[in-house]
């Protein structure tokens, strides 16, 4: 069942057409990825689902109702951090918590708040004037998470926070997945949220190009590999290889995910002796995307 | 679309959260000053042929266009006093207060992206601008009840309860109105900066044609809303119903404020803005451009507003001139110095608010530096190969440039009118000139004052209250009677009232070092002191 489904949402600033029709379907219990690159129309699409930008034409629906029309009713249900957060000099972090929870409606649940200040090691005393960035997205996190949401809006949420939380940042969102929550994660970093979502929608000058299962885009992606072997790989013979430097026995080259294993097996017979990996980036997917188009032999 | 307004009461608490004491410092602000003066005048005007001796004074149009028309002037109680002298001038103060706090409330927040963060909220569409505005009726309900039982309470006898009540809620009606405006301006501009200047604009035209009104024509004083508050003549004829028709008028600015909110885009205006240059220019590549580059809007709008100001008290006092010429006997009853025109006396007393008035935006634009400093930009612009004094110094620089344009567009919108209006006789064109530059000397020193405490970091309000305090002075120094050593404090006090006083170098040029000095210490404190963030 989808909690949240837009259709054909476009978006013009005057000249500026920000968004072109793009479809969105979110499923109950499903952490979907939206990706894209700075400008794609992430935040501008985001922001139409919370009903602060009335959409230029389409439809979008949450819950059932229009987010529009209906966005008090759908806020009381959702939780939502922006990738920028501002808040007022002049209160301390544990305040604007509270307040926050009681425009929700909600009573202040002291122990589900404390336990999150406890994790995301936040300093609920000090005023928001002195807090750092990473710090006051801390805030916005701490009570979106504290709130009993149906659907988590977070975009871009983890631009400011160290690796050390945006691992317990994952943690929380993984532990919100087995609560059966929904949650939308937009991201310009492909790897990012690889680790979370179940489905991920790529959005690029406003248009989505791809979207559906990680599984199914696994076509669409290539890991980089930096190899050293004792003998001389016959790369030639592979299938699935591409852009390779080759360096007397050092080898760099990307290959198709789906093609992994078998290449794996063929370099492991010249005596590996060191190897990395890199994640595929979200560049190299839309090179994919367009050498695609331009060949024609999209899948 | 349901719920337009929920959480209304939440966002308000979190209003009243951050601004409690803000807030209350305003209404106490009003409220001392207010009670002070009409314990002021009871004890420097304790009998009637002592009022009734000012009140012949007060009845010119220089006087008229800078505070009001006064109403019972043939019979000048302390009520009608306190009415005449101080309400027009103590109305625009609470229209600046709504300007600043409406939005501080609603565009500054949305420009900050903290009402996304309540909108992503259950909060109505407009809850945040109806928390706003409120806040604002609740503060002035308590600022008309506090200041109309306050007045009353003196016991003074020509101050009853029903004018009482009405000066207070004619402040708390005019403090709705400029926030009804206001909310509107706040609707149309999509930056914070530019709804303060619309605001502001609105304020300072209304308080214009109100002094043109007053003087020329009492029909053009109905098309501002100083002129509808002031026409229910407080103290004298206690009417009413003017009360009403400003809150009808509100009424309906406020509908079209809420309506424009609901249908827009978080973040968006109605206004046009215009795209930004691709690269910077020349002139913006150094620190001194930069600086002038990022104030040119406001200074230009500054000097619009100054010339203006200058011009309309210019052409008043044509009409000074005039009426002086027709009342001989004015002269015996003010015992003045013989053979200086009266009309040069008000040449002399308008020169020196315009000098007042032209040292906002100076300070102004040197406390500029303060906010770059809170935003973090200041941070980003000392990690280059920029020093702090040449920073601070391109600050200072700026400033003093902005002192000169702004007293000279004060000073040539002064003296063109005034010289097309005055017997040539009276005074010159260059004369009127001089009027107002003659106090370049005391605005520097001013600069100075502020750039000590830009040095130290803090306390960057006691800039500001000095101002208040050099205003008063100046404006009040008559009616008042402040003693000598309260106005020695003020360096506007030193400067020579040209041109009924004699050209002062000595005195021109103390005034410089000093302010000099004062900038060289601002200088020092600035380079040794941590910047915040
Ligand atoms: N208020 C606005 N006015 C004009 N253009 C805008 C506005 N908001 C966003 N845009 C434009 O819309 C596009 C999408 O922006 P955004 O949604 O913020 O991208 P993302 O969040 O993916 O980085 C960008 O080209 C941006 O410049
Ligand atoms: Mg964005």
């Amino acid at each position: 069942m989808s909690v949240l489904k837009a259709r054909g949402l476009t978006k013009h600033f005057g000249k500026v057409k920000a968004l072109n029709g793009v479809d969105l379907e979110v499923n109950e219990g499903e952490v979907y990825g939206f990706i894209g690159p700075n400008g794609a129309g992430k935040s501008t699409t985001i922001r139409i689902l919370l009903g602060i930008l009335k959409a230029t034409s389409g439809e979008a629906q949450i819950f059932g109702k229009d987010v529009w029309e209906d966005a008090v009713d759908i806020h009381k249900r959702i939780a939502y951090v922006p990738g920028d957060v501002n808040l007022w000099s002049n209160l301390t972090g544990g305040e604007i918590i509270d307040y926050f929870t009681k425009m929700r409606g909600a009573e202040v649940d002291l122990k589900r708040k404390e336990a999150l200040i406890e994790r995301f090691q936040l300093d609920p005393t000090k005023k928001c004037g002195t807090y750092s960035k990473g710090n006051r997205q801390k805030v916005a996190l701490v009570s979106a998470f504290a709130a009993d949401a149906d659907l988590y809006i977070l975009d871009e949420p983890t631009s400011g926070l160290d690796p050390l939380m945006e691992r317990i940042f994952q943690e929380t969102i993984t532990e919100l997945k087995e609560e059966g929550k929904s949650v939308l994660l937009s991201s310009h970093i492909l790897s990012e949220v690889e680790k979370l979502c179940d489905t991920v929608g790529i959005i690029r000058d406003g248009e989505m190009i791809e979207s559906g299962s990680l599984k199914e885009l696994r076509h669409l992606t290539r890991t980089i590999l930096y190899v050293e072997t004792k003998q001389k790989i016959a790369l030639d013979d592979l299938e699935g290889i591409h852009n390779a430097v080759v360096n007397g026995l050092s080898y760099e080259f990307q290959v198709d995910t789906e093609r992994l294993d078998d290449v794996m097996k063929h370099i492991s017979q010249s005596g590996v002796i060191k190897i990395e990996s890199a994640p595929p980036t979200l560049e190299d997917l839309f090179m994919r995307h367009y050498e695609g188009e331009v060949g024609g032999v999209q899948s | 679309m349901k719920g337009q307004f929920n959480q209304v009461g939440s966002i308000l608490k979190l209003i009243l959260r951050r601004d409690r004491l803000r807030i209350s410092l305003w209404v106490l602000g009003f409220w001392v000053v207010t009670i002070l003066t009409a314990v002021a005048f009871e004890d420097l005007y304790p009998t009637d042929s002592d009022r009734q001796e000012i009140a012949v004074t007060m009845e010119n149009p220089a006087i008229t266009a800078l505070i009001g028309k006064g109403y019972g002037l043939d019979n000048y109680t302390e009520g009608a006093m306190m009415a005449h002298q101080m309400l027009a001038f103590t109305l625009l103060f609470v229209a600046v207060m709504s300007v600043l706090l409406v939005i501080r409330h609603t565009r500054s927040e949305e420009e900050e992206g903290r009402v996304e963060l309540i909108r992503a909220l259950p909060t109505g569409r407009l809850a945040n601008l109806a928390a706003t505005i409120v806040v604002m009726v609740i503060t002035y309900f308590v600022l008309a009840i506090l200041i109309g039982f306050s007045l009353f309470a003196l016991g003074i006898d020509s101050m009853d309860l029903n004018g009482s009540l009405l000066y207070g809620i004619a402040m708390g009606v005019t403090g709705i109105f400029f926030a009804a405006t206001t909310a509107l301006c706040a609707q149309l501009s999509e930056t914070s900066r530019g709804a303060i200047g619309l605001s502001f604009l609105i304020v300072g035209v209304s308080y214009l044609i109100r002094a043109v009104g007053d003087v020329s024509n009492e029909t053009l004083s109905w098309l501002s809303p100083f002129g509808w508050v002031l026409a229910s003549e407080v103290y004298v004829n206690n009417y009413w119903w003017t009360i009403g028709l400003t809150l009808v008028v509100s009424l309906v600015i406020l509908f079209f404020a809420f309506y424009l909110n609901s249908i827009r885009d978080l973040g968006a205006g109605f206004l046009p803005t215009r795209g930004g240059k691709r690269h910077a220019s020349a002139f913006t590549k150094n620190q001194l451009g930069l600086t002038i580059r990022l104030q040119k809007t406001s200074i230009i709008s500054w000097a619009v507003v100054l010339f203006v100001f200058g011009a309309t008290y210019g052409s008043v006092l044509g009409d000074t001139d005039t009426y002086f010429a027709e009342i001989e006997m004015m002269k015996e009853v003010m015992a003045i110095q013989d053979g200086i025109p009266m009309s040069l006396q008000f040449v002399t007393m308008v020169s020196s608010i315009m000098a007042v008035l032209s040292t906002i935006p100076v300070i102004m634009s040197l406390n500029k530096l303060k906010k770059e400093e809170k935003r973090n930009r200041t941070e980003q612009v000392l990690a280059t190969a920029m020093s702090r004094i040449k920073f601070l110094g391109s600050y200072l620089i700026t400033s003093l440039l902005v002192s000169l344009i702004m007293l000279g567009s004060s000073a040539v919108g002064l003296a063109l009118a005034g010289a097309q209006t005055m017997d040539e006789e009276t005074a010159s064109f260059m004369e009127l000139m001089n009027a107002v530059m003659v106090y370049l000397p005391a605005v520097w020193l001013m600069v100075g004052v502020a750039a000590v405490f830009i040095g130290l970091g803090r306390l960057n309000g006691v800039t500001y209250a000095y101002l208040g305090f050099v205003f008063v002075v100046i404006y009040f120094g008559g009616v008042l009677q402040f003693s000598d050593t309260v106005k020695n404090l003020s360096p506007f006090e030193h400067i020579p009232a040209i041109p009924v006083d004699d050209f002062q170098f000595w005195i021109l040029f103390s005034l410089t070092i000093i302010a000099v000095v004062l900038m060289m210490i601002g200088l020092v404190f600035y380079r040794r002191r941590d910047i915040k963030g």
